[in-house]
Parts: structure tokens; sequence; C-alpha cells
């Protein structure tokens, strides 16, 4: 059985489909949140790769090198950002970050 | 024939994990089974023979964000539990928009198939297996002339993303002692020693000025 570029690209649409779901399912755990938006990332690095390899084309695993870096950086910034508010308020639930509320 | 079944089980249990990672009660389970999504990403991976980008996902992510969750998810004392309270609530609304992302994604699969056919001219051609270059190699011949600016951005996103989570952790506890090196080189034995007399039968509290 060939296994073909739309199968690739499917598990990349479940995986980022359930990112979006894990965001909602998870609404007041930062944490989770960001792991989601983590699993996203994942997803489209998976989409990046799979068309790399059925075009035969170098420049998707290049873009997929970035993006990993980019969630890296992210991933740290945002977790010195959780370890911060939770120094400052003691909790990480979402609906209490209204600090910056106008 | 053992690729479509590496295949199908490097993604169904990526799916499977990150259904976990959403939906563990415990988060620390929730990142452990993040780190098996990477895990099966990374089998993925290599059967798209992406070696460098595999092994890259699985240093970055299991040996560096993975443990950066972990360390944060056990370090901060929080009620985990207590912050499931909608969960149940939440979920038709994330499954509606979940649902219509997924019904779009499948939407423009179908309209426009899976044929790449008409795909633009070849950029950067990953060379035949027979020629003997490998997947790291020609990987950085194309990032370090290509894309050679683009990855010394992404160096300078790092270091910023470095100094960021420095300056945003650290923090100056007020009343620790600290050692001054400064004060320590300048010492002589004018200020560091005085010479004070005791009065018979009385006392000398020590001075403030006096200790170095």
């Amino acid at each position: 059985m060939e296994i073909g570029l739309g199968h690739y690209l499917t598990v990349a649409a479940c995986l980022f489909t359930l990112g979006i779901f894990g965001i909602f399912l998870n609404r007041k755990n930062v944490i989770v949140i960001l792991m989601s938006v983590e699993l996203m990332l994942l997803a489209v690095n998976i989409n990046l790769v799979a068309f790399s390899y059925f075009l035969q084309d170098l420049t998707g695993q290049v873009f997929a090198l970035f993006i990993l870096t980019v969630a890296a950086a992210e991933a740290a910034i945002g977790l010195a950002i959780i370890v911060v508010y939770y120094r400052n308020r003691g909790s990480i639930d979402v609906d209490d970050i209204n600090m910056m509320k106008g | 024939m053992i690729a479509a079944i590496f295949f199908y089980l490097f993604a169904i249990l990526s799916v499977i994990s990150a259904v976990m990672v959403i939906s563990a009660r415990n988060p620390v389970h929730a990142v452990l089974f993040l780190i098996l999504t990477f895990f099966n990403a990374a089998g993925l991976f290599i059967l798209l023979s992406a070696e460098f980008l595999a092994l890259l996902l699985i240093i970055v992510y299991v040996g560096a964000v993975a443990v950066l969750f972990l360390f944060v998810v056990m370090m901060l004392d929080v009620d985990f539990a207590e912050l499931k309270a909608g969960f149940i609530k939440n979920a038709p609304v994330g499954a509606l928009i979940g649902g219509v992302v997924l019904i779009e994604l499948i939407a423009l699969y179908v309209a426009y198939g899976f044929d790449i056919g008409a795909a633009g001219s070849v950029q950067s051609a990953i060379p035949s297996t027979g020629s003997g270059i490998d997947n790291t190699t020609a990987l950085g011949r194309v990032i370090y002339t290509k894309y050679v600016y683009f990855f010394q951005a992404a160096g300078l996103i790092l270091l910023v993303a470095m100094i960021g989570a420095i300056v945003l952790t650290l923090r100056h506890k007020e009343g620790v002692k600290r050692q001054s090196i400064a004060a320590q080189v300048a010492r002589n034995p004018k200020t560091a020693i005085e010479v004070v007399e005791v009065p018979t039968g009385g006392a000398i509290l020590p001075s403030a000025e006096g200790k170095g």
C-alpha cells in the first residue's frame, strides 16, 4: 500500500484540530494551552516536511527547522511569563489574567 | 509495506497521544504524552527521510522544551483539579470550532486534491539517494548559503528568548548576603581593624562601620 502525501496531511490536520480543541477544552490552564500550541506547530512541521519529501525540495525542511527554533523560543518565554505570573498572583488561571485590561 | 505499517503505527500513536495531551487530568501526564507525540512525529519525519529534523525534534522538544514544561508543572504549586472545572462546559464550543477547522481542511484537500504535479519549480532539490549526500549535509548546504540570513535571525531569536527568560525570572531577594568583591579588595588594615579601649568593667557594642 502506497503512503502518499494525503496520509501525512491527514495526520497533520488531526493534530492541528486536536491542538485547537485542546485550547478550548483547557481554557483555564495556561500550561496545557501552551502544549496545545506546540501540538499545532508540530502539525505545521509535519505538513512542511511531507511537502518537502513529495516535492523533492529541501526548502520545506529548512522552514520546519526555523519553526522549530521559534517554537522553542516561544515555549521558553511563555513558561517564564507563567512563572512570573504565578509568583505575582499565586495562580495560573486564565480568567485571572485581566490586570492589563484598560 | 513495512513503511506503510510504520506510518500507521506512528500516525495512530501520535494522534492518540495528542488526544491524551489535551484530556489528561494530571498535567505531568500531559507533558509525558506530549513527549510521546513528538517521538512519533520524529518517526514520521524519518519515514519522510528527514533524519536531521527527526533527531532535532527529539533533542529540542524532548530534551529541552518538554523538560522545561515538566519543570514548570512541578515547580508551580497549582491546584490543577480546580483548573479542570470548565472542562465539560467548554467541550461543545471546542468541538464545534475544531470540527469547523477539520471540515475546512478536508474540504481544502478534497477541492484541490493531493496532486502536487502543478507545483512551481523546485527551489533546492533533495539530492538523490545514490549521490552519497546525506540529509544533514544537504540541509547544511542550503541553510548556510541560501538561507544564511534567516539562520542568523533564528539565532538572534533564540538569544532574545534566552535573555528574555532570564530577565523575566531573575529576582533579587532582599536580605540575602552576597559577596562584594570590590569591598573585599578595597579592605586595608586601617578600615578592617579597629582598636577600642574597653573601660574596666564596661562593654563595647560592635560598631556598624567597622564590619567588613
